[in-house]
């Protein structure tokens, strides 16, 4: 489904991607892994078109995404910092993106927007709201229009306990319907049941790609986070 | 397109600065017409602090603005949307709100006050003024990514266009005294908006004669229906280059 191939991207000095190929494909839960500054955010922004490859090229459903702005109505993305006009309430954010990307075939999915307990505070303006509201605004946004690729961006980072279960409730629930998620999180313990596969990158070269039960033989430990643990010593 | 600069509207028109920038200009005017008599008096007050003000609020508000919509613009580039159509829907919707406040604070006492072709001929340079420095910020808050060392160019910028840009004229008037510079003049105002626009003004407020010996060949070359036209047309350009290159720019910034 998405498809890069020798992706290099270079701020200034500074080698953000060095030659990155990787295949994600349909029905995948994919977790990209590595320490702070290894390039996730940067791939991740590669893949939705905001940061420009310098060499290589990504490929979506074998469209080249360069030029090409329509595949992004396929992705939802909860960015890491979510930010929004601060002038706006919670009800106008959402009817502007319903607005912006109006497919009428599209089935709206508002279920995370009812669990969150967003409804209630609909008239609360973006500006006052905790950062924790915030990722449950973009998480909600993210899901809201059904996308067949989910692209998610430290989704648990600043939310509860209990917010974060009912995230990952939907991630299994939308792998279960066959979707793609590319997963980037620093709290190994949130992925261990959900993911499938496993990516992980440092100082902006891929390390490895594989499933989750190859690493779990390679490394002799059932737990992700030992597995990483392991592979990060070694 | 139209629903993004809905959205840039909506949230610009609900900045309070946008609207103390509008009663300011109202208090402005208003003042400056009540304690001048003569309306002709009060436009010349009043196109100086035009001028000034005008280009200074137009550059440091849309520069801040689009350091502070920052994420924002990263939510709608992570959409199924143009680039192109994000960059140009900020422009109309900072270009329209920053108008709307010119007109109602400075337009409306103008008209109202000195409803003549000079008032018409000032109403409308502020306009382009506005645009133009729009597009100046535009250009400045893409190419620099630091949000103080944007601002700061911004402010230099504006303080290049009112202050320095003279100063250099000046200098180079009294360097070259002894030759006739009347045609280089034309060629050094067609290098600053805010230049351009003052002397459209200055002319039909017929005290062009202040202007002393280029005055003649300004009234040649201004005063006419094409030399006009020429202005207004160097004046769009003005605010197209600066535009053109920015989208440019952000087709290709990485954000």
């Amino acid at each position: 489904m998405i498809i890069a191939t020798s992706v290099t991207k270079k701020f200034g000095k500074l080698t953000a991607l060095d030659n990155i190929s990787a295949t994600c494909n349909k029905g995948q839960t994919i977790s990209l892994i590595g320490p702070n500054g290894s390039g996730k955010t940067t791939f991740i922004k590669c893949l939705l078109g905001m940061v420009v490859p310098d060499s290589g090229f990504i490929t979506f459903n074998k469209q080249n995404i360069a030029h090409n702005w329509q595949y992004r109505s396929a992705i939802g993305y909860m960015p890491q910092i979510g930010r929004y006009p601060e002038n706006m309430t919670i009800a106008q954010v959402l009817d502007m993106m319903k607005d912006i990307r109006k497919q009428s075939a599209v089935q709206l999915d508002e279920e995370l927007i009812h669990l969150f307990k967003l409804d209630g505070m609909l008239h609360k303006r973006m500006g006052n709201l905790s950062g924790g509201t915030r990722q449950k605004v973009s998480a909600s946004l993210a899901f809201l229009f059904n996308p067949d690729v989910l692209i998610l961006d430290e989704p648990t980072a600043g939310l509860d306990p209990l917010s974060t279960e009912i995230l990952k409730e939907k991630i299994r629930k939308e792998k279960q319907a066959g979707k793609l998620v590319l997963i980037t999180s620093h709290i190994l313990s949130d992925l261990d049941d959900i993911v499938t596969e496993v990516i992980y990158m440092e100082e902006g070269r891929l390390r490895f790609h594989k499933s989750l039960n190859q690493l779990q033989e390679d490394t002799g430990e059932k737990k992700l986070s030992r597995a990483i643990a392991q592979v990060m010593g070694s | 397109m139209k629903k993004i600069i809905k959205y840039v509207l909506l949230d610009l028109l609900r900045n309070r600065i946008v609207i103390a920038y509008t009663l300011f200009l109202a208090v402005i005017s208003m003042s400056v017409f009540n304690l001048e008599d003569n309306p002709s008096k009060g436009i010349l007050s009043l196109l100086n602090l035009v001028l000034i003000i005008v280009p200074l609020v137009s550059i440091v508000f849309s520069t801040i603005y689009v350091y502070n919509a920052s994420e924002f613009i990263e939510l709608l580039v992570s959409q199924p949307l143009r680039r192109v159509n994000i960059w140009l829907s900020i422009f109309t919707g900072l270009a329209a709100s920053l108008c709307v406040a010119f007109l109602v604070g400075c337009g409306v006492p103008v008209l109202i006050y000195a409803p003549s072709d000079v008032g018409i001929m000032m109403t409308a340079m502020g306009l382009l003024i506005t645009i133009i420095f729009v597009a100046i910020a535009l250009l400045a808050s893409v190419l620099t990514r630091d949000k103080a060392k944007g601002i700061g160019v911004a402010i230099l910028l504006w303080f290049y266009f009112t202050l320095i840009f003279d100063g250099i004229v000046l200098f180079l008037l009294f360097q070259f005294m002894d030759y006739p510079m009347e045609k280089p003049m034309i060629v050094f105002s067609c290098l600053n908006p805010i230049d351009l626009a003052r002397i459209l003004i200055l002319l039909k407020l017929d005290i062009s004669a202040l202007m002393g010996a280029t005055s003649a060949i300004f009234r040649d070359f201004f005063g006419y229906q094409w030399g006009i036209v020429a202005t207004l047309l160097i004046m769009t350009t003005w605010a197209g280059m600066p535009l053109w290159w920015s989208v440019r720019k952000f087709n290709r910034k990485d954000l």
